[in-house]
């Protein structure tokens, strides 16, 4: 085990490589003048080429990538071109109500939504399957803004329970955390909740057709036994691993949300910086993005041994 | 069977109450968080300004945000006022009979916010870097003897030939004023962005609550001395009446609406003009426009590259034009927009609606079938850039295509972002190898109402703005308005410039059109002015 964490730890350095080289290209391949946005409308060609010399721009290719290599191995990810704001300090600032929001949503989604798919695959082609079936769809077809809208609507404009937007950190107070998070949590919870919902339906099912289940039934165990520790527990692994990408996406940005609810995240961060062309903060990002891609993945394999002891590595 | 549908029964109505109760709770404990958090921070005006703060300094970007946020920190020696006038800020002035020597003078008072007073080499630093980068400053430049500290509140400016608009031009207030900083600031290059934000302005830069893109706080500087008088415009008293000023970005429209509404934010800086009826059913909300002159919307055409290179056919796309067909298109509610001919808009000084007949009546496509038959247009693809990520910038591009097209131009429209079309706009290739033909952009009135400042009036050939005219006559007549000594003559010259600019379509302008703001009604004593300002603003508990 501790041989195959190492091996996959080891295999990050290539994929981070191929990562950074195919990022750093396609962004100098692009189209777009970071100069020209520092300098806005009124500059003269001659005033955009002496800020692109000041930023480094007008360097070679190869300079520009060597410097920047430099700083990664420094641990650096640079300086953002228009704000003059270490990347690092950028990144640092907008992660975290990315990651409380992603975190807060995953808990609501799965105690939501794994008890709905048990209990609609445990009344399979009941009321109660397609109930929840056809919230999964709902889940799924209707697009976040609208859903985001809808709960301002109700919960912040007519009722005046919650703020409409913005973001607190936990550290200032967990009331003001979760009085601007519950929204957004539950705006994005709706798409995951059909999603893990479904995928517990479809495994629960497949599961509880099995021997075993048969057999645990006829000696007795209790319905809730057989349904959450034998049936479950066995289903588990395509259930994690919908959970595990999900959280991964919601890491990545959740640019509509973010925007909804104006909570100051990572996607916009992303967003911004692409519409800019700030190719470092671009760079750190999607370095982040793919670093926390494979960590992610490879809790997901290990949790894999948890539920399923027959795994091994 | 029937004891676990009862559990579940009983685990719902749980779940139910449980959920309920958090949201409940929530309210209160955000409630109570709202609260706390207002008697902190004094009174705190939260406002939500067009665009995110990215660039702090306001000398090295014409970005108006950063000279939003430029004129909260920072002051100026001298100041335009509602008329136009340039008026006293940071320091009075004398000029020599001979009008070659201004001598400045800083008022008592005046101190940075690390508690270092203001001098003359602080002044002197900063109209110099200034004066590397703005167009203006660079005129000025041209014709300075010296610019000097006589002591340290004394400013001896020496120029080598009068410069009647040096007050004007000082004292202007787009696209970049000559804030001043500290000397040691002030001194670094013009082409690289500061990192001290040591300013003496009302109000002080909270370096460690900013969030590029995202939110910005100031809180008022306690030593700041404001001018005697009532505010006009950039000029006169700046009392701050609030402790804090935030100012928050909000990409989404909506959610700004709603913000205000609830009570959350006081002040949106520019409000969508379709989202106006939800706000009108606000009583705590305010919709006004406190800037008059607003905006004015542009066509700029290439001038190295077939077809534009032609006089005449660049005539015959401008009379094609019709300024009511794109400003309908562009803001819809004739409340908000207005058709004006004027190159350095409606309601200025300079302004004047000469040759702008088509322009302001229609267009006339009949009269540009012909004018194009006789130029001899041979059908070259006219290259329209199209930036589709810019609200105020989608209709014009849309609108213009096809009345050139109605006049029998072939008009290839291309979509991309307005990163890649800035990028592309200082191309000088063939359209057909990654150049262009046509562009539009906006400018805020202030910024193009002197042929001193308006940078579509720069007639240097590749020196010149993107399009880069070589034209002798507007160079010709611009300094012929340098030379200008009273506001009647430099008045006879701008309605010669405008004459020229569309004979010879230097640049097509579209028409002139204002935002909407909106304020919660706790908030008073805001004065109408083309910046945003936060200080005289009261505000109520």
């Amino acid at each position: 085990m501790l041989g195959y964490i190492i091996r996959r730890i080891l295999a990050v350095i290539p994929v981070m490589v191929i990562v950074a080289v195919f990022v750093f290209l396609l962004l100098r391949l692009t189209p777009g003048d970071p100069a020209a946005i520092i300098a806005g409308d009124m500059a003269t060609p001659a005033q955009l080429e002496r800020i692109r010399t000041s930023l480094g721009l007008s360097d070679p290719l190869h300079v520009q990538f060597v410097t920047w290599v430099g700083l990664l191995l420094k641990g650096e990810l640079g300086t953002s071109l228009i704000s003059n704001t270490p990347v690092t300090q950028m990144i640092g600032q907008r992660i975290w109500p990315t990651f409380n929001i992603a975190v807060m949503t995953i808990i609501l989604s799965v105690v939501i939504a794994v008890p709905m798919g048990v209990i609609a695959a445990w009344r399979h082609r009941t009321w109660v399957d397609y109930a929840v079936m056809a919230f999964s769809v709902l889940g799924f077809s209707i697009p976040v803004f609208v859903i985001g809208y809808l709960f301002i609507q109700v919960f912040s404009i007519e009722l005046r329970w919650l703020p409409v937007q913005g973001y607190a950190a936990p550290t200032d107070g967990f009331g003001k955390f979760l009085a601007r998070a519950i929204l957004p949590c539950l705006t994005l919870a709706t798409i995951y909740v059909a999603l893990i919902a479904r995928m517990t339906r479809a495994s629960m099912l497949e599961v509880l057709g099995e021997d075993y289940i048969r057999t645990a039934r006829a000696k007795g165990v209790k319905e809730t036994v057989v349904l959450f520790r034998h049936a479950l527990r066995n289903a588990a692994v395509p259930i994690m691993t919908i959970i595990g990408t999900g959280f991964a996406l919601l890491i990545g940005g959740v640019v509509v949300t973010e925007s909804v609810f104006n909570i100051p995240g990572v996607g916009r961060l992303t967003v911004d910086a692409i519409l800019a062309r700030d190719y470092p903060v671009i760079q750190g990002m999607i370095l982040l993005t793919s670093g926390l891609y494979v960590f992610i993945n490879l809790v997901i394999d290990l949790s894999y041994t948890f539920f399923d002891p027959r795994i091994r590595y | 069977m029937l004891r676990i549908q009862e559990r579940l029964h009983h685990f719902k109505g749980h779940a139910r109450g449980a959920t309920l109760g958090l949201l409940a709770s929530a309210a209160l404990i955000s409630g109570a968080g709202f609260a706390t958090s207002a008697m902190a921070e004094g009174k705190t005006i939260t406002a939500v300004m067009h665009s995110g703060l990215r660039v702090l300094d306001p000398i090295i970007t014409t970005a108006h945000i950063t000279r939003n946020h430029g004129y909260m920190i920072y002051d100026v020696l001298v100041a335009v006022d509602e008329n136009f006038a340039p008026q006293p800020q940071m320091a009075d002035w004398t000029v020599s009979d001979d009008n070659l020597v201004y001598t400045f003078t800083l008022r008592d008072g005046l101190k940075f916010h690390d508690g270092a007073p203001v001098t003359a080499a602080d002044a002197v630093a900063s109209l110099q870097r200034w004066s590397k980068k703005d167009s203006g400053g660079q005129l000025i430049a041209d014709v300075t003897e010296s610019l000097e500290a006589k002591d340290d509140k004394t400013i001896v400016w020496t120029l080598k030939a009068p410069f009647p608009a040096l007050l004007d031009t000082v004292g202007k207030q787009s696209a970049v004023p000559p804030f001043i900083m500290p000397e040691r600031v002030a001194s670094g290059s013009a082409d690289e962005a500061i990192t001290d934000y040591t300013g003496s302005g009302p109000f002080v830069f909270v370096q460690d609550e900013y969030q590029p893109g995202v939110s910005v706080t100031y809180k008022k500087f306690a030593d700041y001395v404001p001018r005697e008088g009532a505010s006009s415009w950039m000029a006169g008293g700046k009392n701050v009446m609030v402790d804090t000023v935030k100012w928050v970005t909000m990409p989404d429209a909506q959610t700004a609406i709603n913000a205000i509404m609830s009570g959350e934010i006081d002040y949106i800086e520019q409000v969508q003009i379709d989202l106006l009826p939800i706000l009108a059913a606000s009583e705590d909300v305010t919709v006004e426009t406190r800037d008059d002159l607003g905006y004015q919307t542009i066509g700029r055409m290439n001038f190295k590259h077939p077809p534009f290179d032609n006089v005449k056919i660049r005539q015959a796309a401008q009379m094609a034009l019709s300024q009511e067909d794109v400003l309908g298109t562009l803001i819809g509610n004739p409340d908000y927009y207005k058709v004006c001919g004027a190159i350095f808009g409606c309601g200025t000084p300079l302004g004047d609606e000469s040759g702008s007949d088509t322009l302001t009546s229609g267009g006339d496509v009949e009269g540009a079938k012909k004018l194009l038959q006789e130029a001899g247009y041979d059908n070259t693809p006219i290259v329209l850039m199209q930036p589709t990520d810019v609200v105020s910038l989608t209709a014009q591009p849309v609108v213009a295509a096809q009345a050139l097209r109605n006049a029998g131009f072939n008009v290839d429209m291309q979509a991309m972002d307005w990163q890649t079309l800035v990028t592309r706009r200082a191309s000088q290739a063939t359209p057909s190898e990654g150049g262009w033909n046509i562009f539009f952009t906006n400018w805020m009135v202030p910024e193009i109402n002197s042929p001193l400042i308006s940078p579509m009036l720069n007639g240097r050939g590749d020196n010149a703005w993107f399009g880069w005219p070589q034209d002798d006559t507007i160079e010709a007549l611009r300094a012929e308005f340098i030379a200008a000594d009273t506001p009647e003559k430099q008045k006879e010259v701008a309605v010669k410039i405008q004459q020229h600019t569309l004979e010879s379509v230097l640049y097509v302008p579209l028409g002139q059109y204002t935002s909407p703001q909106a304020r919660s009604n706790k908030l008073t004593n805001m004065i109408p002015s083309p910046v945003p300002v936060f200080w005289n603003i009261e505000k109520a508990d």
